[in-house]
């Protein structure tokens, strides 16, 4: 019996080009991308400058950590839907408490709902075996509740956005912006997380077959409890940042990124089945996704219109590229 | 073979039935001829295609080719439905009742009528049954009973019954197997499918005996025959094989010194009764079992999958109590599964999976040290040979080649003692050579194997004493040399050491239900 995948067999220039995009799937999506800005700058010419990138970068810099979320998330079979909530959360206590606290006791504050929820997510999850849809979809509702009755209890001291966190959100330094200063350490950091650390490996390997993880020792409810906490943690960091771009604290804040979330990971490789993608796949997908809204944008359609548009590029997009890149 | 010449003519006479999946055969020429009023016994060690015959005769699959007559005309079953249309009815293993509906609602679904359902279950022995009861709640034994019960309730003609009595008590068991003798009285027929000597002497009163998925014998049930139906499920294998060779080396390593594993009363539940057996170091043990007499649960105990309910396990003369997998291999255990997708990431490389304990710990998920590891694992790659050539993803490998990497990962690891679960299963010969030496390399090393195998000729190969399981018992242990192809079977079915047939069970039991027939 020999190996069926090391026969030699001919091998014809379609398939050949389908092999090499399955090995190196972010080359699919970069071209997708290229192809965007092109048509961008065809529409609108002079539009693609240095401003615009700027700009890009920045508005895509949330989406991309939030997708960070999702990404490591449905690495293990899971979902976190709860990341809206507690970037908002972090967000608007950090608003309201920097009126008459101390920095670093906002900044603690605000984290505090974020590893709470993470907590409860990856207990729920991790040992409880709630299905992580259901559970982050709760949690989230629940936080949703807490900050509406949080917000009667501050709504005489009033909110202001921290100068920092308005000069990481917004501010531009050399052509770059500032919230790369943020988003690098955390690109990498999630990276080498998934490619150089044990518990990268785990999240694949939990994705992939729990049950092989478990006959390897590995305890399922430290893993998923660690992850959901980590999630939470970046949810809450994106808040901080995404309060300092879009400057108006409410308690819908982040809620739109969501679902974007989940799709840009989904449009960069990541199997929402588990065991299979990765970070850098999920940040070209963000910039996918911002891309394609600012093309809807300048096309002056109606909003519902656009919205319709958007929800088949996105479905389309993300079934041709598993048609490219499976290859089976 | 000794058919009598019965005037009848058979109400099922199947013949020539074959079935192949890709190139392996399943069966290959299977007849089975059942007479009316009577039980019929279906033997044959595991592997001999007894599932697949039934499996065929029920309709769950389409053979490849043969003849089914039921009553003389020729029948195509190809679907459950289609034979139980034509009095076919099958009573699996697996209870059958869907387990979110009470028991009205799972009679209603089959159209089996309730009143005489209601008798038979009083017949069986369980005297207050409320079928508004949801079936999930039942205990087991119980389900088994009423799968039984349910398919008695629409009279068939033949009733196939595959290991009625596994999973139940005593009492309940002698209740069924009243019953059943009862329905060949009236004239119906059972196939009866069982392992137990005990019960098809009681029972039948004749037996197909398959091997290699071919019948090779039809005999009628008398005392003394269970010799010549080992001799029939053995055919021509019965002179011995050479035993291995084994070193100086290897002989050294495992004498001596108190025993690496030590397993006292192992208990659990109805699977596991007062299993006690000792593993040396250096030493490879083999557990031979015809299917399902608990040696599953054997192995996921060791391993730390399920906790036994009764017992000690000593590790090295300590006592210990594995709660999880990683308990079992901080103790340096380690499992090996039969079913390769129960043990690989698929979708993950060679690499990864060989080094996925090295992670399982808290304090390991930090930074990997990257050049470390790759030494380790390739260490392990090239000692099992691995064709690494489709390392990237371990799905591309071939089934031999998997199995090389769950080996593999324990050999990095290195473990003191792996547990290895029919690890030979469905790969190719020379794969299964590799991993025999393997693992008598790890036995010159002091390691130790526990080794289960469902393939007699290994234990010659690989081990140095054997333990057989029956009923899940530890019935009989033999040193290599002692452990050839009839002893292991004789002990497998649970057939005492050395007994001829005169002082066999069949002896005992045969005259008392004579007597009981005449009364």
């Amino acid at each position: 019996m020999t190996d069926i995948a090391t026969m030699p067999q001919p091998v014809s220039f379609g398939r050949r080009v389908k092999r090499f995009m399955a090995d190196r799937p972010l080359i699919p999506l970069i071209i997708l991308l290229i192809i965007l800005v092109v048509i961008l700058q065809i529409l609108r010419p002079g539009i693609v400058n240095e401003r615009w990138l700027a700009n890009t970068a920045k508005f895509a810099i949330p989406l991309a950590i939030l997708a960070g979320c999702q990404t490591m998330t449905m690495l293990t079979g899971g979902i976190d839907l709860s990341v809206g909530t507690v970037a908002t959360m972090s967000a608007f206590i950090m608003a309201t408490q920097i009126v008459n606290q101390d920095p670093t006791v906002a900044f603690l504050l605000a984290m505090l709902p974020a590893v709470l929820i993470g907590l409860v997510n990856g207990i729920g999850v991790g040992v409880f075996r709630v299905h992580p849809l259901i559970m982050t979809l709760g949690t989230s509702l629940i936080g949703t509740g807490f900050l509406q009755v949080y917000q009667r209890t501050v709504i005489a001291s009033g909110a202001k956005i921290p100068d920092f966190l308005n000069w990481l959100g917004t501010g531009v330094t050399y052509g770059f912006p500032n919230a790369l200063l943020l988003f690098v350490p955390v690109a990498v950091l999630i990276v080498f997380t998934l490619n150089r650390t044990g518990f990268g490996r785990l999240l694949y390997a939990v994705g992939d077959n729990e049950r092989a993880a478990r006959l390897s020792g590995v305890r399922y409810w430290q893993v998923i409890t660690a992850l959901y906490v980590l999630s939470s943690l970046l949810a809450g960091i994106t808040g901080l940042l995404y309060i300092g771009l879009i400057k108006a604290p409410s308690l819908s804040l982040a809620e739109p990124l969501v679902l974007p979330s989940v799709a840009a990971a989904v449009i960069g490789g990541t199997s929402i089945f588990g065991g299979r993608g990765g970070y850098t796949g999920t940040i070209i997908g963000a910039l996918i996704l911002t891309v394609l809204t600012t093309l809807l944008t300048i096309l002056q359609m109606p909003e519902g219109g656009r919205r319709i548009l958007f929800g088949f590029i996105v479905l389309f997009v993300t079934a041709a590229y598993l048609r490219i890149v499976e290859d089976r | 073979m000794t058919t009598n010449p019965l005037p009848q003519n058979p109400l099922l006479d199947a013949t020539g039935v074959a079935k192949n999946y890709g190139a392996v055969a399943a069966l290959r020429n299977a007849s089975l001829s059942v007479l009316p009023g009577e039980v019929h016994a279906l033997m044959g060690a595991n592997g001999a295609g007894k599932s697949t015959l039934v499996k065929i005769l029920t309709g769950a699959i389409n053979a490849d080719a043969g003849r089914i007559l039921i009553r003389g005309q020729q029948l195509d079953v190809r679907s459950p439905a289609a034979a139980r249309r034509a009095g076919l009815l099958p009573v699996y293993q697996e209870p059958s009742l869907i387990p979110d509906l009470d028991v009205l609602s799972n009679l209603r679904l089959t159209r089996t009528p309730v009143e005489p359902f209601r008798a038979w279950v009083r017949e069986l022995g369980i005297p207050n049954l409320d079928i508004r009861d949801t079936a999930r709640d039942i205990p087991l034994a119980i389900l088994r009973v009423l799968d039984l019960a349910r398919a008695l309730a629409v009279e068939p003609d033949v009733l196939l019954l595959d290991e009625m009595t596994a999973a139940l008590p005593a009492n309940l068991a002698e209740k069924v197997l009243e019953v059943v003798r009862r329905q060949g009285d009236a004239g119906r027929s059972v196939i009866f499918i069982s392992h137990r000597f005990v019960e098809i002497s009681a029972l039948c009163d004749r037996a197909t005996v398959l091997r290699d998925g071919s019948t090779v014998g039809v005999v009628d049930i008398e005392p003394g025959v269970e010799e010549r139906i080992v001799e029939m499920m053995l055919g021509t294998r019965i002179e011995k094989t050479r035993v291995g060779a084994r070193t100086a080396n290897d002989v050294a390593a495992a004498s001596g010194g108190r025993p690496r594993l030590s397993v006292r009363n192992l208990q659990l539940g109805t699977k596991l009764n007062d299993v006690s057996f000792d593993l040396a170091n250096g030493e490879v043990v083999g557990v031979f079992a015809l299917e399902g007499q608990g040696q599953d649960e054997l192995f996921a105990a060791l391993a730390g999958s399920i906790r036994p309910t009764g017992g000690t396990i000593d590790v090295d003369g300590a006592p210990v109590k594995f709660s999880h997998p990683s308990d079992a291999i901080q103790a340096g255990i380690a499992y090996v599964p039969g079913d390769r997708t129960e043990a690989l990431a698929m979708q993950r490389s060679v690499r990864e999976n060989i080094a996925l304990p090295f992670s399982a710990g808290l304090r390991k998920w930090g930074p990997i040290r990257m050049r470390r590891e790759q030494v380790v694992v390739s260490g392990a790659i090239g000692r099992l040979q691995i064709d690494t050539r489709a390392q990237g993803e371990v799905q591309r490998l071939s089934g031999g080649n998997q199995q090389k990497v769950t080996i593999a990962r324990w050999i990095a690891a290195n473990a003191r003692t792996i547990l290895c679960f029919d690890p030979t299963r469905g790969i190719d010969v020379g794969t299964k050579q590799e991993i025999y030496k393997l693992l008598r390399e790890l036995a010159g090393q002091g390691k130790s194997v526990l080794f289960y195998t469902s393939e007699m000729e290994e234990v010659q190969r690989v081990c140095d004493r054997v333990i057989v399981i029956f009923g899940g018992r530890v019935v009989d242990t033999f040193s290599v040399e002692e452990a050839d192809e009839p002893a292991l079977m004789r002990a497998a079915y649970g057939l005492p050491r050395g007994a001829r047939a005169d002082v066999g069970i069949l002896a005992d039991v045969r005259p008392a239900s004579d007597a009981e027939a005449a009364s």
